[in-house]
Order: C-alpha cells, then structure tokens, then sequence
C-alpha cells in the first residue's frame, strides 16, 4: 500500500523554542492515523505545516505524492482541512455554505449541485440545507464542515481536534461518520486529538510531547509497551504511603496525586496490598494498561488533566 | 517527483469565481446585519444635516461672498467619502472576524489564488460602498423638499454622473484595500478601531471633505500629500456646478492618476502581503 503522508525529518522553530523536534512518519493510504499528545506538544504546530498555514523549516514532507516545499498549490487541492474552531460562516445558511466552498476549489453550476446533494445525504445533514449555521448545534456544524471538506474529493482529510466543544454523544457520532467517509471516499484521514478513547479509535496513532515522536504504532501496540495490568491507588496521605512502598522494596510510581504500580502479574498482589494498607486509601484499583498508561510511562506524566470528561 | 506532471493531474485555480464568490458572500452578510446598514448611512446622513444646520451662515469659502455656498453644499461630496470610509471599514474589519471564526484558515487552505482573496474582499468592500454613497448623493438632495438641505447646485449631466461614480469606486477600491492592509496585520477589532481613529479619521478629515484647510500652510501641505485630498476634488468637481465650489482643485486627470497609483499601490501590497504570510 502507498503512503498518503510521509514526513521525514520536519523540525519547526517559534523564535528559541522548538516546537518540533525531528520527527518522521508515514500515513499509509486510507488510514485514520492520530496524532496525540497534550496541548503544546506540537501536533497544531504539525497540522499547520501539513495544512500549508505554516511554511516548512526543515525537513520533507510528501502529501498524495506532492512535494511540500515546492507543490503547496498542488496540494491545496487534494488536501482538506478542519481546525479546532469551525470554519463555517455562521450568517449563511448550509447550502450557502457549501456553495461558497465549492466555488473556492473551482466547482460551478450543475457539477457543484450535484456534490452539494451528495455530501449533503452522505452526512445526512440534507434537511438543513436552509437553516443558518449559527442555529446549528456543535455537533451538526462538524458535519457541515466534515461535508464542506469533501465537496472536492479530497484524497487526505485533516482534522485539528475535531471533537473540540462536542459532547461524549456527539463525538461518537463524529467518529462513525470518520470511519464511514474513510470506507466510502478511501480518503486518508489524519486527526490530532489529546482524548485516549479517540485515540483508541484510530488505526495507528502517533504520540508528540515536547515535539518529539515518542511513539508510533497500533493502538495495541503501544499499549502493549505498558506490559501487564496496572494498579492505581488514589491514597489518603501520599507521602506516607510512598515513604512505606519504599520501604517495603515496592516499584511504584507518583502520577499527580496517585501511586500506580505497574505490570502487576496476579491478583494476590492486589489483595495484599488492599489488607495491608486498607487504612490508607479511598480507592484502589485494578486496570488493563491504557494508552494513558503507555502516555505515563513514556513520559512520567498524564496527558492532561481534562480527559476525564468523557 | 515529476514536475510536468502536476498540472495534468490537478485541475487550474480558478481565478474569477473565487473573487465573486467572496465578494458576494460579504453582500449576503452585510445585508443580514441592518446595524452595519444603519451606522454606514445613518451617521453621515445624520452629520451632514446637523453640521448644515449648525453652521448655516458662519461658514463661508476664501474668494467668495457669504450666501454662495452653503456649507452643506460645500460637504456634499465629503459625506459621500465619509460613507465609502465608514463601509470601507466595517468591510475590512470582517478580515479580521474571519480569522478569528477560522472563516479565513479555510479559505487558505484551499487552491484559490491568494490575488482572488484580496480582490474577493475589496470588491465586495467596494460594491457596498459604492451603492450607499451613490444612494446618499440621490437622496440628500431630496432633503431640499422638506428643509433639511439649503438649494444645491447638482451637475446632473451623463458626464458628472459617471464622472462622479468613477471617483467613488476608486476610493472605494483605495480605501478597502488600505483598510485591508491593516486588518491583516492587527488580530483584534478593538486594535482596528485605534488604527481608525489615528490614521483613517484623520485621512478623511485632512482631504477637504469637511474644511478647505488652505488658510493654514501646513495643513495644506498634509492635504496635497494626502491621496483622499484627490478623491475629494475629483468628486467634488464631477457632482456640483456651481462655480465657487469647485475653486483651484486639482485637476481631474491629476486626480485620476493619484488615486489609481493609490488604488493599485494597496492591492499590490495586500496581495504581498497574503502571500507572505503563509496564514495562522
């Protein structure tokens, strides 16, 4: 299978700090590959220089087999892009909408009717055609935009957190219209996200922090590199209970405000510890590793503090 | 990667329909907020009867005697301007509205040239303009009938209409295109309305729309320099037939020529400038 997406070697520079470091991947065609991490990490800094908003510094990048650096115009018609605030012009209506996006890649008249119509029910967003954007809910305005996006055929979608702002249903509904287009259009999707179970959706996933790539692979893959379960103790008193686990010779680890153990091979490890320490906690418990757990272990730290809300 | 492939394989930008598009899209969006209508018109209308008003009978021009021009003749033209300014602004803060509701980042994403998304901007900027400004020039002499205006002298000739609507759009398109310069580069409206009231305000107030100035050494220096000064004398000159109006100005040719180097001076750096910076 060909690659979609290559990027080979891409560093970006604000001033001093770096805001890329080296990083090199490739999109196979048809995949929805995720790149994760927490904010600042680097993957809008990324998306821009995909989305042609901000020019390539070092490094190549090869989108559907275009150069970056000398075939952006190229590019610009077969890619196609949401960023976290939608796009839509809110005094419009949805058909308008669209009509104005078609007119921008080119497509006119009859032609552009046509596509109007065909996004319009593959999104099934056909009986909003006249309602004003701004009447639209978070989670049909991504629709519209998801629909705005595919007006052109695009080979490569790419989504800048796309569930910004949606609740957990609306999200899921955004997720199977991704999975849906990718079958019906063969379109190669790229999608930052900084929430594990959007994460978990995506065939591979790649994970920035601090600009770097510190992972690449399946999701299974890397929650693999976790090894077996986990224990997650919210503790009472954390200093105390950690000054004991090391005197007791027990492998933990501080995350936040928690102790975690990992790859904890049977479950008299946790009994023990539940009748020893049964004072000490409010909760403990016991988990099949995560990609917040692989995120942890790779870096030391949670991803971010807000991924409880789903 | 083969070179010469590229354009068999993508279809050419359209150049044209994007600018309509664009352009029509700031019509549709004008239309469907009436405060925009109402501070574009309603101000200026309202300005040049109390300005009349007030100043009826103090105001007098160098060289001629007291009752030969009214001071609402006399501002006639620097309303209309004043109208072109005002939509000129509102059109080019939406510039930076666009960027902030991401309207903008999915226009650059996308093939269109970047030359159609600053005339797209400036027509549409330009159109408005143009049909308020005529609109205010037909119905301020209207007013004559139920005693808001003093008698004006209107060269009603095909010549001083096309005369006049010439020198309307060419401001219009000046103007939007300057006012597009600034949106660009400031990232917030509150930014833009300082820009207006030290540059743009000034700019109109120092072109002979609302006093002469020529008493002053100074200030007619500014004038000459100032490319609006030129957009006011054309238009001036093409809307009135009295002669004590028109006085020593300069003269049309000069006038053309100053503000199409104006015009396309703007563009050009607008068009630069889009290009440059890639976006964000």
């Amino acid at each position: 299978m060909s690659a979609a997406i290559v990027v080979t070697s891409v560093s970006h520079r604000y001033g001093e700090r770096l805001a890329l470091n080296d990083v090199s991947f490739d999109v196979a065609q048809g995949e929805i590959f995720g790149l994760l991490g927490p904010n600042g990490g680097g993957k809008s800094t990324l998306l821009k220089i995909l989305s042609t908003l901000l020019p390539l510094q070092t490094g190549s990048i090869q989108l559907a087999g275009f150069d970056l650096a000398s075939q952006a115009d190229a590019i610009r018609h077969t890619l196609a892009v949401t960023f976290q605030h939608p796009s839509l012009d809110i005094k419009l209506t949805v058909g308008e909408n669209l009509r104005h996006q078609g007119h921008l890649y080119g497509l006119s008249g009859q032609i552009l009717t046509t596509r109007i119509q065909k996004v319009m029910s593959q999104l099934n967003i056909a009986d909003r055609e006249r309602d004003y954007a701004e009447t639209l809910s978070g989670g049909l305005k991504r629709r519209v935009e998801i629909a705005k996006c595919l007006l052109h055929n695009p080979a490569i979608l790419l989504l800048d957190e796309p569930s910004t702002g949606l609740d957990p249903a609306a999200r899921n509904d955004l997720w199977n219209v991704l999975s849906e287009v990718r079958q019906e259009e063969n379109v190669t999707v790229l999608v930052t996200t900084h929430l594990m179970e959007e994460a978990d959706r995506c065939d591979r996933l790649g994970i920035l922090d601090h600009g770097q790539l510190i992972a690449l692979g399946a999701p299974s893959e890397i929650r693999s590199t976790v090894g077996g379960n986990s224990i997650t103790i919210d503790p009472l008193d954390i200093l105390q209970l950690s000054s004991e686990f090391e005197q007791q010779n027990i492998a933990f680890r501080q995350v936040g405000g928690e102790i975690r153990i990992e790859d904890v091979q049977s479950t008299t490890e946790l009994t023990r510890l539940i009748d020893t320490y049964s004072q000490q906690f409010r909760s403990i418990t016991l988990g099949k590793p995560s990609l917040e757990d692989a995120f942890i272990k790779l870096t030391g730290r949670r991803i971010s503090e807000d991924t409880t809300d789903a | 990667m083969n070179e010469s492939a590229v354009p068999s394989t993508t279809p050419r930008p359209a150049w044209l329909l994007p600018i309509w598009s664009l352009a029509q899209r700031e019509i549709v969006r004008f239309l469907r907020q009436r405060s925009r209508l109402i501070g574009a018109i309603g101000q200026p209308l309202i300005f040049w009867i109390l300005f009349g008003a007030g100043l009826h009978g103090t105001f007098q021009l160098q060289g001629t005697s007291a009752n030969d021009v009214s001071f609402q003749e006399y501002f006639l033209p620097g309303v209309a301007i004043m109208i072109v300014l005002f939509t000129s602004i509102f059109a080019s803060i939406s510039v930076i509205q666009d960027r902030h509701e991401g309207f903008l980042q999915g226009v650059l994403v996308s093939p269109v040239p970047r030359s159609s998304i600053v005339l797209g901007k400036v027509l549409g900027g330009t159109l408005l303009a143009l049909v308020q400004s005529a609109l205010f020039l037909v119905l301020a002499p209207v007013l004559q009938l139920v005693g808001l205006a003093p008698a004006i002298q209107l060269n009603l000739t095909l010549a001083g209409t096309s005369g006049a609507l010439l020198f309307l759009t060419l401001v219009a398109i000046g103007l939007n295109s300057l006012g597009y310069l600034f949106a660009w580069k400031i990232d917030s409206v509150q930014g833009y309305h300082g820009i207006m009231s030290v540059v743009l305000l000034p700019m109109w107030l120092m072109s002979g729309a609302f006093f002469p100035g020529d008493q002053s050494p100074w200030l007619r220096v500014v004038m000459r320099l100032n490319p609006l000064t030129y957009g006011v004398a054309g238009l001036r000159q093409c809307v009135s037939s009295n002669p004590n109006v028109v006085g020593d100005l300069p003269s049309i040719p000069l006038c053309l020529a100053v503000l199409f180097l104006f015009s396309f001076i703007c563009l050009a750096a607008d068009v630069w400038l889009t290009r440059r910076d890639q976006g964000v």
